[in-house]
């Protein structure tokens, strides 16, 4: 589904990622973890081109993100995010902030995008606060309106950017939950986060990178339980 | 002091009150046009287009840099030497106004857009929105809401600088107090009115724009 190939970005002088190979198929849950600097947000971001990159090849269902022809829009509607400070737009009510997408880019008709996010904000428990502005909700509940605004697009792969570094200790779960019932669901998901038990407990594949490059790939259980990497091991030792 | 006596302005009191109404017109007008040019130029300043980038800055920077009063003198004497025309008073001072307000309102909408969070823009691009349509529905709503203080500042400058409009022999406020100091032969109690009426406006707007400050943050 996502397909990466030998991916370079700088930001000026800093080489951030250098040289990024992966696959990621569908419905596959990928787990990204490593220390901060290392390029795991660098490298999520550009998956759908927030950042672009300066060198290798990016393909999603076999369309080239780094071809000039590529219309960028057109694959971001299919590639949902979800970002470390949420990101709602403040001046719009959660649901005006769940259909805004749809109804503007999609050309759904206003009363649909109405019901399918009625319906998302079910899922993620919060369909009592639909005519609610974002500054008046939790952390936790901000982000599960991200995660069902993202959703209302009905995309293909879902992006994760350490979805609950900003959070209160005590809304972690809400979202980490949302998160599993998504991945149980069948959604291709990738996550960037420092959240070890949701890596271990929901990832089919965990991704260790430092400086820029992938270090070390595999099974949660192979990552956690028997890293071969030095590097996987003083991580590891120093944050479980 | 002892011959101070405001009485004397009571007779003329319509034409202050007409020379008010006037300032507000000319003010409103131009504020309109500066919105309109300076939402363009303000945008334009941030465009990656170098051209535009260009000519935006080059725009701002002679608005800013060149007197008020001489933009209107050039606008109203100078233009009809070469268009072959004059243009009227009213329409001379809401344009010159209108087109110098442009160029610090371009300040004012740059300043809005670029202290709308940078996340803002990338949620609204995540979803696969255009550049346009990110500005339209999410940026520049949320830069209009932190434009609206300076935008009231930039009112009341205006107000005030309405009163320049007198030097092209336009019918407004300070117009009104020259008239009546000349005919009445006391010049302090006219001016003292003109600058009552200006106070009084200006402070009333400020009134108004407090009121509808707080209301909008209420949104927050």
């Amino acid at each position: 589904m996502i397909e990466v190939r030998d991916l370079h970005k700088s930001f000026g002088k800093l080489e951030v990622l250098k040289g990024i190979s992966t696959r990621i198929d569908k419905g596959e849950v990928v787990v990204i973890i490593g220390p901060s600097g290392s390029g795991k947000s660098t490298f999520l971001r550009c998956l759908n081109l927030l950042e672009r990159p300066n060198r290798g090849e990016i393909k999603i269902e076999g369309k080239s993100l780094m071809d000039p022809c590529t219309d960028i829009n057109k694959i971001r509607q299919d590639v949902g995010m979800v970002f470390q400070h949420f990101n709602l737009f403040p001046h719009k009510t959660v649901i005006e902030n769940i259909t805004l997408a749809p109804v503007k880019v999609r050309g759904v008709n206003p009363k649909e995008a109405q019901e399918r996010a009625m319906e998302l904000l079910n899922r993620v428990g919060l369909a009592g606060k639909a005519g609610c502005y974002p500054s008046s909700l939790s952390g936790g509940q901000k982000q599960r309106v991200a995660i069902a605004r993202a959703l209302a697009m009905n995309p293909k792969v879902m992006l994760f950017d350490e979805p609950t570094s900003a959070l209160d200790p005590e809304m972690i779960k809400e979202v980490l939950d949302v998160m599993k019932d998504l991945a149980a669901e069948g959604m291709t998901m990738v996550v960037v986060t420092h959240e070890m038990g949701f890596a271990r407990e929901v990832g089919d594949r965990v991704m260790f990178m430092d400086e820029g490059m992938i270090v070390e790939e595999g099974r949660p259980e192979e990552i956690f339980e028997r890293p071969q990497n030095q590097r996987t091991r003083e991580f590891l030792s120093k944050i479980l | 002091m002892t011959n101070l006596d405001f009485t004397i302005v009571l007779p003329y009191i319509n034409l202050f009150f007409r020379g008010a109404l006037t300032a507000v017109e000319i003010t409103l007008l131009a504020v309109l046009i500066g919105i309109f040019i300076g939402t363009f130029v303000g945008m334009g300043k941030m465009s990656r287009v170098l051209i535009l980038k260009l000519i935006c800055s080059t725009y701002v920077e002679i608005i800013r840099g060149t007197p008020l009063l001489v933009q209107l003198l050039i606008f109203y004497f100078g233009l009809p030497q070469i268009l072959g025309f004059t243009i009227p008073e009213f329409p001379a001072a809401v344009l010159a106004l209108g087109i110098n307000s442009g160029g610090y309102v371009a300040e004012i909408v740059r300043g809005g857009i670029l202290a709308v969070d940078r996340g803002q823009m990338e949620a609204a691009r995540s979803l696969g929105m255009s550049h346009a349509q990110a500005m339209r529905y999410i940026i520049l709503p949320q830069a209009f809401k932190k434009m609206i203080p300076p935008l009231g500042n930039e009112f009341v400058t205006l107000l005030k600088n309405s009163s320049l409009a007198t030097t092209i022999g336009f019918q407004e406020l300070t117009r009104a107090a020259q008239i009546v100091a000349g005919s009445t032969y006391r010049p302090f109690e006219p001016y003292i009115t003109a600058a009552a009426f200006y106070l009084i406006m200006t402070l009333g707007f400020s009134w108004i724009l407090g009121v509808l400050e707080r209301r909008l943050a209420a949104g927050d």
